[in-house]
């Protein structure tokens, strides 16, 4: 049945295609007695950069060799101490970190139940968490040699954050932002404009991250021998959902420390919202394998889940593979993916990191989701409890606080990360409360 | 047992000149107008057929292909109606290959083994799948090869002689050459840059190689022919469909002419080629 391939007998080729499916076979039963038998959750991914089944290099050939260089170099960086030096040394002086780990006393009062503190990564420089991992990739690009930098941004967050390093360091920045998020997050850009970056309103598709993300991905194909791709999020092909999170967890070691010193022992729970997951995957890595800890993730609802209005991949969606990796996604019967929808444009995207979606499946993060109206009241109440103004994002983490927090008995300490400040969402949150408040 | 993919190649060596790929996007712009453009692609001078599986996101596809993907979709396109095309078109040619190309998803949410069983049973005879580098050939690659289809890949001007041997090794039917570092539809390649990819690739493999992305005008089919066994052409074609679209963006009798018209013009000069690429 073979056609000859190259010459060679069809045959040859035939057996090793056997052998080779056997192996997947092999590696498939394999993936499912590793749920039940998990020493780790921290050991992914493998060296294809797999998740269970979630994960891989689903990118075009061109990309391809490029990102076994990003593989490679990221490797020897990590192994590297001088850029770990180097990478302390901006965390501390540039980004402010430590960040805060705040009791929120009046939100605990309110709520009666659980120890509420907030991790303050909203004030890290840039105003949100993105900036960790920015920071990372662009000092691998410098390594790397790479002079011109692209990014995908969704709220903005993370276009901010790379305008900000590309004008420390001197490098060409160019971001692409769905024209819907350009018009909702205006603050955003001219903060971006104002830091030397080309902002490329995106009109195809949806308008909005996803498609950001496909107009990036085609300037990297084009642009692949100059270009590095500083991907905002967990997601992408391997080795970024790895990587990002590798930079992110900074967040939860510095948790750690903080709650060691604070309470004299580590959290009860852990709770953060979930578009593509870079701040959650950033708290909860370090604790993984601390079972007794409960995880939980917040996906946007938008609507609510029953209207198809929404952006939770994993309640409202099923693995398939886009933008490089296999994950949740929402999509219709064909294959064809959805639209998102949410009030914030940071999680206003179909899917979801692959890191994320094998916890869910081995049942370590519990997945929640909150709507619009929700996260909306969240942002309200915070801000006037505590003097803090959330972005939209962990409005929807704030949101299901509220509800978990005044179930737990006193002395259970809950961290949220509060993963950005809420000024890009003045002007919106304001249009929508048009009407509603005094 | 060769297939369709494998015979033609062979004939048109025989005959000492290149082939003409088209792609067009099954269902654009809708499904009767596309299907009868793909039975009247042989005799308009198509030697190989690609039809485009539309995809929401097509991430390596300039703006005609993602225009031409969304119409389809919009006017309900869908894998099973892409087989149903490809029956047809199979009832009255046996003989041109046809090669479904697209993104992974479609096909993963279709169920692979149910793909590979459908397509084969409607006359697919080849697939190309922009998203699947060898690093995933457990997906479908080595499942489509054990079905019997020829799996096509691209080679980029980014895969090195050191990958090349890593991405040719289970290519089958021919080696689908990207003449630019970019997207579908974009700047015209150096005509003497490709020559020598051309060259390089066929130092690693028996296989053709057939060249695109920027092929737009006859001029640069008749070019690129001169060194490669294939020209393909896809977004001028998808544009032209577009171009001949009425205000209502629906087909009107201008479609299927402006398509074959340029496929003519096209193979005019892939075949016009012949005469260069024959002598020394």
């Amino acid at each position: 049945m073979q056609s000859q391939i190259d010459g060679s007998v069809s045959l040859t080729l035939l057996s090793g295609v056997k052998r080779e499916l056997r192996l997947r076979r092999g590696r498939e039963k394999e993936s499912r007695m590793t749920v039940q038998q998990l020493n780790s959750f921290r050991t992914g991914p493998d060296e294809h950069g797999h998740f269970g089944i979630y994960g891989g290099r689903f990118v075009a050939e061109t990309l391809m060799p490029l990102i076994l260089e990003l593989e490679s170099a990221y490797a020897q960086a990590k192994a590297d101490p001088a850029f770990t030096k180097e990478m302390d040394g901006y965390l501390t002086h540039y980004v402010g970190r430590p960040s805060p780990l705040y009791f929120a006393e009046r939100l605990t009062a309110h709520c009666g139940g659980a120890k509420i503190y907030l991790k303050r990564e909203e004030l890290n420089h840039t105003g949100a968490h993105k900036v960790n991992n920015v920071l990372g990739q662009i000092l691998l690009a410098q390594r790397m040699g790479k002079k011109r930098i692209i990014a995908e941004t969704g709220a903005g967050m993370h276009g901010v954050a790379t305008a900000t390093l590309c004008a420390r360091f001197g490098l060409e920045c160019i971001v692409y932002m769905g024209s819907v998020d350009v018009e909702r997050q205006k603050a955003n850009v001219f903060r971006m404009n104002m830091l030397g970056a080309k902002v490329v309103p995106v009109e195809s598709g949806s308008k909005t991250l996803k498609d950001a993300m496909n107009e990036a991905l085609r300037d990297w194909v084009t642009n692949v021998e100059s270009t590095f791709y500083c991907i905002g999020t967990i997601a992408g092909p391997h080795p970024y959902p790895m990587m990002v999170r590798d930079f992110q967890s900074i967040i939860g070691r510095e948790t750690r420390e903080q709650l060691q010193a604070a309470e004299g022992r580590l959290p009860d729970s852990l709770i953060a919202c979930i578009g593509g997951g870079s701040n959650a995957m950033g708290l909860f890595h370090p604790f993984l394998d601390e079972r007794g800890i409960e995880i939980y993730g917040v996906e946007a609802a938008g609507h609510g889940l029953d209207t198809g209005m929404h952006a939770a991949s994993i309640a409202g969606g099923r693995p398939g593979v886009l933008h490089g990796n296999r994950t949740y996604l929402l999509m219709n019967e064909d294959g064809q993916i959805n639209e998102a929808h949410s009030i914030s444009a940071g999680l206003d995207y179909p899917g979801i990191g692959p890191e994320h979606a094998w916890l869910n499946d081995v049942g370590r993060i519990t997945f929640l989701s909150a709507t619009d109206d929700e996260a909306l009241n969240a942002f309200q109440l915070l801000s006037k409890l505590e003097g803090i103004i959330p972005a939209l994002e962990p409005a929807h983490a704030i949101a299901k606080v509220l509800e978990l927090a005044p179930g737990k008995p006193k002395d259970h300490l809950m961290v949220v990360n509060l993963s950005g400040r809420g000024d890009k969402d003045l002007d919106s949150v304001a249009r929508h409360l048009e009407g509603r408040v005094r | 047992m060769t297939t369709r993919i494998d015979a033609r190649f062979a004939a048109l060596k025989k005959e000492g000149r290149a082939a003409l790929v088209t792609f067009t996007v099954a269902g654009d712009p809708d499904y009767a107008t596309a299907l009868a453009i793909l039975k009247a692609l042989p005799k308009a001078g198509a030697d190989v057929i690609e039809l485009g599986m539309p995809f929401t996101d097509p991430m390596a596809d300039g703006p005609a292909i993602q225009a031409a993907g969304l119409r389809a979709l919009k006017a309900g396109q869908n894998m099973h109606k892409t087989f149903t095309a490809v029956h047809e078109f199979r009832g009255g040619d046996d003989a041109t290959p046809i090669v479904l190309m697209g993104y992974y998803n479609p096909i993963y949410i279709y169920g692979v083994d149910k793909f590979l069983a459908d397509a084969k049973a409607a006359g697919v005879d080849g697939l190309i799948v922009v998203d699947l580098p060898p690093e995933e050939d457990l997906e479908l690659c080595l499942p489509a090869i054990k079905a019997g289809l020829n799996f096509i890949r691209l080679a980029t001007p980014t895969t090195n002689d050191k990958r090349l041997p890593t991405v040719l090794k289970n290519t089958s039917g021919f080696v689908y050459y990207v003449s630019i570092t970019g997207i579908t539809g974009a700047a015209a390649p150096d005509t003497g840059k490709v020559a020598e990819a051309v060259a390089r690739i066929k130092r690693h493999t028996k296989l053709p190689v057939c060249v695109g992305f920027g092929v737009r005008t006859a001029g640069h089919a008749r070019a690129i022919a001169q060194s490669a066994d294939g020209v393909v052409v896809g977004s001028a074609l998808v544009e032209a469909v577009r171009q001949s679209l009425g205000a209502d963006a629906k087909a009107t009798s201008a479609t299927m002419p402006a398509v074959t018209d340029l496929v003519r013009k096209l193979a005019a000069g892939v075949r016009g080629a012949q005469r260069v690429f024959m002598q020394p």
